[in-house]
């Protein structure tokens, strides 16, 4: 296990009253809705961040929004930590419990409440799953546009919290451009809405601040989000090209010609090379760089689109143009992208980056990343979305080996300063986090991050939802 | 008098100064939407048009990054003249608020202005991705960047974005851009009232067309757009919006469903250019009075049963864009706030903004839907934390509850 990011120092006061402060939590909730025996606390401690795990005091599994305010008021008298929880699938540690905290888990309020095609929108419990979503209005001609790689168990609330994002988000945006309201309990276990079935609420913009805020503000418990009627077709189109920069090039001037495909999916070599191993997807083995242009819509405006793209492909020197005939084969062309992590998983254990940059520095930033795992003596396969610019380089090592793990948490570490000195970011869709934590100031001056942390405050005086992640440790200001 | 600073260290300079002397500072930019919010006691203006000029465009990335004086016309030019434009399709307030000037970029963020393309595109909010601004205390904060997936730290853009200048000065303002569609179409339905054309136009955006505008024009209005020309009764408009190619299609198809509503006339580029340009700066209500205007979002579905409920009680006038979502109201003599917010509440909630009326009616008029205390209060908490001193603009945005102390 590794140790370099720390956690805040568990409050005596409230591990010295655990026993105190279960039995009043079963005062609060149903027998069902709580675990506090110790072995039952072990699938909590940790989420797809798994080098690092905390035992939590006690999970919270409310049914109600109203249990869900009834544990905030008594943690909030208390001064107990809270962290919030969806279905565990965060790459950047936020949803890691610390032994002082109470777990409060989303997984029980998992209903459906409302679907209203008239207004385009689903009302649903904070714990249903992403893709649920989608598959509840398909049948009617609708879904839910975010799709982040982890939507079959992700939910709406961990969505909500990181503000995910997806492979489609090029054309339909991230989670904050698909979300129209929440209700919403806050650290005194008040409950508030904020927006609704209209747009652009009154007042300021609270929703936008809450979307992405890593659980630190309150505790979504529903949220509305805003359906999009199904397009008529999607097809892929396989570009396999002898650089990186050429692919990278080729990207940067579909972008620029006015056509907006759906997704832009890149991977470099290492990446085909697993995927292909894993998914048999007929990928070129004899390629640097892949990429998947998808486009929707009618045949015709699907056609025109990618006629249009494949001469552009064609003008940075393709060297494989494969576009799908059939639904099979381009449900063949997604297999291995889709597969990516799993199949990354199997060979080696990896540690995922996110870091954007801009469009133009896509190349550059891919040849200093390998240069740094090159000089860490590691492996790196990088499958990503190019078409804005969210890097996902994978960092292979073997976890038994702690110095191997330390050096590849130092590489991952190098590659985020070099997105960020590139005019980009620490984090585009995976959220801060512990993992990217003590990075903050490499992106923020003092000031920047004062004023956040100072917003934070108006939600949560006393610091204790979440409070391990995103904001270094040291230097946050008193209440 | 207006203070103009010439660089961001000048404009942390005045509002460091100011917050220290607990002077009381309006923020604003070109002043076209003087008159937004409720009125506060007189202020000294500070204005971004001294911020002026485009710092970085990069059209293959589909990001500009402009001061926040720049206006709005010399962006739009810059665009242009890539064949790009702002999505989310910035109203010009001019023409209904009766004011001059030149609007400013700063202005359309810090007010959240969008047009008709909004309800499936997004807001100025769902564009802007990062900004620059000087704080109550005379800092000058960074937040956000300038790509378009970042969830670096709590996302103060959005915060900033709408606050209406009462919680920072915007300094700089980076924002996504997008493709000007090669082509416009608009699908008119006519003579449909107001229940009809909402179902009508719910139908239209559960088909895989990509309507990009959907708006209702009723008999009194009509007439006001494209000089007369569209078809007599009222106007039910959809646009579709893409490649050559494309658009044609889902015309076809777009068209072949209206049919069962009404009769289906088509519009060419040119006029669905003005046509939406009309609509998006209210242009009906573009009148040189001061007849209260209103600007309330609801669920589109609920748009008409709004109008028509206030019918039955005062003198309205009113037509709908996104879907029914958005209504703008002609109040023939009296706001009816209260009125108009019970029905909001009735109706599963929205918010009705007062855009324009005289002196004394906005003097006794709260201009922005007010919050429950819950959330006024914990905003209130928000403005004290960016604006300490509560220097700018208290009161513009409304009074939080007194538990709370603070003014927005």
């Amino acid at each position: 296990m590794a140790d370099t990011i720390s956690f805040l120092k568990p409050r005596d006061a409230v591990l010295s009253r655990r026993a105190a402060i279960i039995a009043d939590l079963t005062e609060l909730l149903p027998p069902e809705c709580l675990v506090h025996e110790a072995r039952e606390l072990v699938p909590f401690e940790t989420d797809a961040f798994v080098s690092y795990r905390r035992l939590p005091l006690a999970v919270a599994l409310p049914k109600t929004t109203a249990q869900v305010a009834a544990v905030m008021k008594y943690c909030h008298r208390y001064g107990i930590p809270v962290v919030p929880r969806g279905a565990g699938t965060s790459l950047s540690g936020g949803a890691i419990p610390q032994e002082d905290a109470v777990v409060l888990g989303l997984s029980k309020m998992s209903r459906i409440l409302e679907v209203d095609y008239a207004n385009r929108t689903a009302t649903v419990q904070a714990g249903v799953t992403n893709l649920n979503i989608s598959e509840a209005v398909g049948v009617d001609g609708f879904f839910y546009a975010p799709d982040p790689s982890s939507q079959l168990a992700c939910t709406i609330g961990g969505n909500i919290g990181m503000n995910s994002g997806g492979a489609h988000c090029l054309k339909y945006g991230v989670t904050t451009n698909n979300l129209l309201g929440v209700k919403m309990v806050l650290v005194d276990g008040t409950v508030i809405e904020l927006g609704g079935k209209h747009l652009d609420a009154a007042g300021y913009d609270l929703l936008g601040l809450v979307c992405g805020s890593e659980g630190q503000l309150g505790i979504v418990t529903e949220a509305v989000v805003r359906l999009i009627a199904k397009p008529e077709g999607a097809r892929p189109v396989l570009f396999g090209f002898d650089t990186s920069e050429h692919a990278g090039a080729c990207v940067a001037d579909i972008i620029g010609s006015g056509i907006i495909p759906v997704a832009i999916e890149f991977m470099d070599k290492p990446a085909i090379e697993i995927c292909e191993a894993f998914a048999h997807a007929g990928y070129p083995l004899d390629v640097e760089a892949l990429l998947i242009v998808e486009v929707e819509g009618s045949e015709a405006e699907m056609e025109a689109m990618l006629k249009a793209i494949v001469e552009i492909a064609g003008r940075h020197g393709v060297k494989t143009v494969r576009e799908s005939q059939s639904a099979t084969e381009a449900a063949l062309i997604w297999k291995g992208r889709k597969s990516a992590f799993g199949a990354t998983g199997r060979i080696a254990d990896y540690i995922c980056m996110d870091g954007t940059v801009p469009l133009g520095k896509l190349s550059y930033v891919l040849n200093k990343t390998s240069e740094i795992v090159d000089r860490f003596g590691l492996r790196v396969a990088n499958v990503f979305h190019a078409g804005d610019g969210n890097m996902h380089p994978l960092i292979l090592f073997n976890a038994n080996d702690p110095e191997d793990a330390a050096r590849a948490e130092e590489a991952g570490n190098e590659i985020l300063k070099l997105c960020v000195d590139a005019g980009g970011c620490l984090t585009g869709e995976h959220g801060v986090g512990i993992e990217k934590r003590d990075l903050m100031r490499h992106q923020y001056s003092e000031a920047d991050l004062n004023q956040q942390m100072a917003v934070r405050y108006a939600f949560d005086e006393g610091w204790i939802l979440n409070p391990s992640k995103v904001f270094p440790l040291d230097g946050r200001p008193a209440a | 008098m207006t203070l103009i600073p010439n660089s961001e260290t000048d404009a942390a300079y005045i509002i460091r100064n100011a917050a220290g002397d607990g002077k009381k500072l309006a923020l604003c930019g070109g002043n076209t939407r003087a008159g937004f919010g409720n009125s506060v006691e007189p202020a000294e203006m500070v204005s971004s048009t001294g911020l002026s000029g485009i710092v970085d465009y990069e059209p293959a990335e589909m990001v500009m990054t402009v001061r926040a004086g720049t206006p709005v016309a010399e962006i739009e030019a810059a665009l242009a003249a890539n064949r790009q434009m702002m999505a989310f399709e910035p109203m010009d307030h001019r023409g209904v608020m009766g004011t001059l000037g030149e609007p400013t970029i700063g202005g359309v963020f810090a007010a959240n202005v969008s047009g008709p393309r909004r309800f499936v595109s997004g807001a100025a909010r769902d564009s802007l991705l990062g900004i620059r601004f000087i704080n109550g205390r005379g800092e000058a904060i960074r937040a956000g960047g300038r790509v378009m997936k970042n969830v670096t730290g709590l996302d103060l853009v959005k915060l900033l974005a709408g606050s209406q200048g009462t919680l920072g000065f915007l300094t700089e303002v980076t924002f996504r851009v997008l493709p000007v569609p090669q082509t416009v179409e608009t699908i008119v339905i006519s003579g449909l009232d107001d229940t009809a054309a909402a179902k009508a136009m719910a139908a239209a955006m559960a088909l895989p067309v990509e309507v990009s505008g959907a708006a209702h024009l009723p008999q009194t209005v009509r007439f006001r757009f494209l000089g007369g020309a569209l078809p007599s009764g009222e106007a039910t408009v959809l646009r579709l919006e893409g490649l050559v190619a494309s658009v044609s299609v889902r015309a076809e198809k777009l068209a072949a469903v209206m049919e069962a509503f009404g009769p289906v006339s088509r519009l060419g580029s040119e006029e669905s250019q003005t046509l939406w340009r009309q609509i998006r700066d209210v242009y009906p209500y573009s009148d040189g009075t001061l007849k209260p205007v209103w600007r309330v979002s609801v669920a589109p579905s609920a748009g008409h049963q709004l109008v028509a409920a206030l019918r039955l009680q005062t003198g309205v006038d009113a037509f709908y864009d996104w879907q029914g979502g958005l209504v703008w109201m002609r109040m023939e003599a009296d706001p009816e706030a209260d009125l108009l917010r019970r029905y909001i509440r009735a109706l599963g909630g929205g918010h009705a903004t007062l855009l324009r009326a005289s002196d004394a009616v906005r003097a006794q008029t709260s201009a922005f839907e007010p919050l429950p205390d819950a959330v006024a209060a914990l905003s209130a908490r928000v403005k004290q934390k960016l604006d300490p001193a509560g220097i700018f603009c208290p009161g513009k945005m409304g009074y939080a509850s007194p538990t709370a102390g603070g003014i927005l």
